[in-house]
């Protein structure tokens, strides 16, 4: 499964995807691993009401199942227009 | 349905002008355009940058919702993305309907929901370094409306 990062949560995280071998239950799972992986990836993920999270494309929950998902990402809330 | 996300500028007269001559029977056709602007005074550029594959589908989602809720024939999404300079076009969309209200509508509601519904982040890049530009939540609330 890859997991992108998008505008500062790229930048925070400092590359934009990493490869998940063995996808988690959840999104809040996958979150979990990734805060405990390094201080940069904790720090992109300190508050969880200032990102936003897409499965498979679509605009998600942080409980979305992610079994059977190929591509999770996480950005700020969007800025189009 | 026209739905393009492109680095390259565009010329809004020539789109308008071709999204309206495709058209056949309808009596409005409306375009709004959003532009760089420079609120500091020191602007020097605005990147964009955006979810390839996400943009488009969540663009032709909303447009199809836009579809389903008003009598319109056509429309049209143009999103830039990249680096652009304050002043340059950012994006444009157009629809068409046979009456004015629901070409006028299904614009707003298109605006509407892709400031916050489509995956694009917007930076600006000043003389004293470069921000991300925070949602608003007044364009968050404006989707309540719909």
């Amino acid at each position: 499964m890859d997991v992108l990062y998008f505008a500062w949560v790229r930048e925070r995280i400092g590359h934009p995807k990493d490869r998940i071998e063995t996808p988690p239950a959840t999104v809040m799972d996958l979150v979990e691993d990734l805060r405990a992986r390094e201080d940069r990836y904790a720090a992109a993920f300190a508050d969880l009401s200032a990102l936003r999270v897409a499965v498979d494309q679509e605009l998600a929950d942080f409980d979305a199942p992610l079994s059977g998902v190929r591509e999770v990402a996480f950005f700020p809330p969007m800025t189009g227009g | 349905m026209d739905i393009r996300v492109q680095t390259a500028p565009f010329d809004l007269g020539a789109e308008a002008n071709a999204f309206a001559a495709r058209q056949s029977g309808m009596g409005a056709v409306v375009t709004f355009s959003g532009i760089v602007r420079d609120l500091g005074g020191d602007l020097q550029a605005m990147e964009i940058e955006h979810y390839p594959g996400m943009t488009e589908s969540a663009l032709q989602e909303i447009a199809e919702q836009a579809r389903a809720r008003w009598q319109i024939g056509d429309a049209l999404i143009l999103h830039r993305y990249g680096r652009l300079a304050p002043d340059e076009m950012i994006m444009m969309v157009a629809t068409s309907a046979r009456h004015r209200h629901d070409a006028f509508q299904a614009a707003e509601f298109l605006m509407d929901y892709l400031k916050s519904r489509a995956p694009f982040w917007k930076k600006e890049v000043t003389g004293a370094g470069a921000e991300w530009v925070a949602a608003r939540d007044a364009d968050e609330d404006a989707l309540a409306r719909w």
